[in-house]
């Protein structure tokens, strides 16, 4: 198991993986960007919203993991909610695609040494916190999860991710801890 | 040269412009609490201090007010807060 992000004498970010971490990072970049990447146009659509980030078609997601990564803005304003996603939302699945494209350019360059500069951190957080609320979701984590994982099958399909889950959430950490003060 | 003259919009009157709105960051049981003060100090720029005291009250109360100002600039930080993928609202400050 890699031991997380940390600092060479040059200052450079580097993060040790095995083949199989590097090919499972590679696949939970993937299927992030399956997740984030702006909806296809519509062809009838006026170019001129696309041009300036908006896209009236825009709808309140009904997955649960969509919901998590673009919420509602307003908690008490539906409207107002609706309005703010036709605004934002397509500027922000823009955002998130580039992050994890970022991610995966540089593990697809990369052999068992990731090499980050800090121009490249604010992307590897945001896609592994992307990652983790997604997976988050699929797990069903929640306030009363750490009791309920007792209780757990041991095939409980849930147990794999979970394991995922924690090491992104190691890594996470650690690249957080090498970015505060 | 003349064109018409644009109309007055009901938030352009808004009589309560002197109540501010607010940014509110909710808890949520994946983001971690490094991450939740990272956010702060890199968004907010706020000193590790504040930045460790909002993160503390909106794990320990659900919530925290982040920010307060117009409502376009509260609109601004939800929306960089959702990019962060912090679980971020708006309203008007009660």
């Amino acid at each position: 198991m890699s031991s997380g992000f940390y600092r060479e004498a040059d200052a450079r970010i580097v993060l040790r993986v095995e083949e199989v971490e590097r090919l499972l990072l590679v696949s939970m970049a993937e299927q992030v960007l399956e997740i984030v990447a702006p909806r296809k146009a519509d062809p009838d659509a006026d170019p001129l919203f696309a041009l300036v980030g908006i896209d009236p078609s825009t709808e309140r997601p009904t997955s649960e993991v969509l919901l998590r990564l673009f919420p509602d803005a307003y908690g008490d304003d539906e409207e107002a909610s609706s309005e703010f996603r036709r605004f934002t939302e397509h500027d922000l699945r823009q955002m998130k695609t580039a992050h994890a494209n970022s991610v995966l350019e540089t593990l697809q360059r990369s052999g068992d040494k990731v090499m980050l500069t800090y121009a490249m951190v604010p992307s590897w957080m945001g896609f592994l916190n992307d990652v983790r609320l997604a997976l988050g979701v699929r797990i069903g984590i929640d306030d009363d999860f750490h009791d309920e994982v007792e209780n757990f099958d041991r095939d409980d399909p849930r147990l794999p991710l979970l394991g995922v889950y924690d090491w992104l959430t190691y890594l996470q950490e650690s690249l957080v801890q090498l970015m505060l003060p | 040269m003349s064109i018409a003259p644009a109309e007055i919009t009901e938030s352009a009157l808004d009589v309560d412009s002197d109540r501010p709105w607010v940014t509110i960051v909710w808890n949520d049981p994946v983001n971690l609490m490094s991450y939740v003060t990272y956010v702060f100090m890199s968004y907010f720029k706020y000193d590790q201090a504040k930045a460790e005291l909002l993160m503390m009250d909106v794990h320990e109360r659900g919530r925290a007010v982040v920010s307060s100002g117009t409502r376009e600039a509260m609109e601004r930080d939800v929306t960089a807060m959702h990019g962060y993928g912090l679980w971020a609202t708006l309203q008007k400050d009660d």
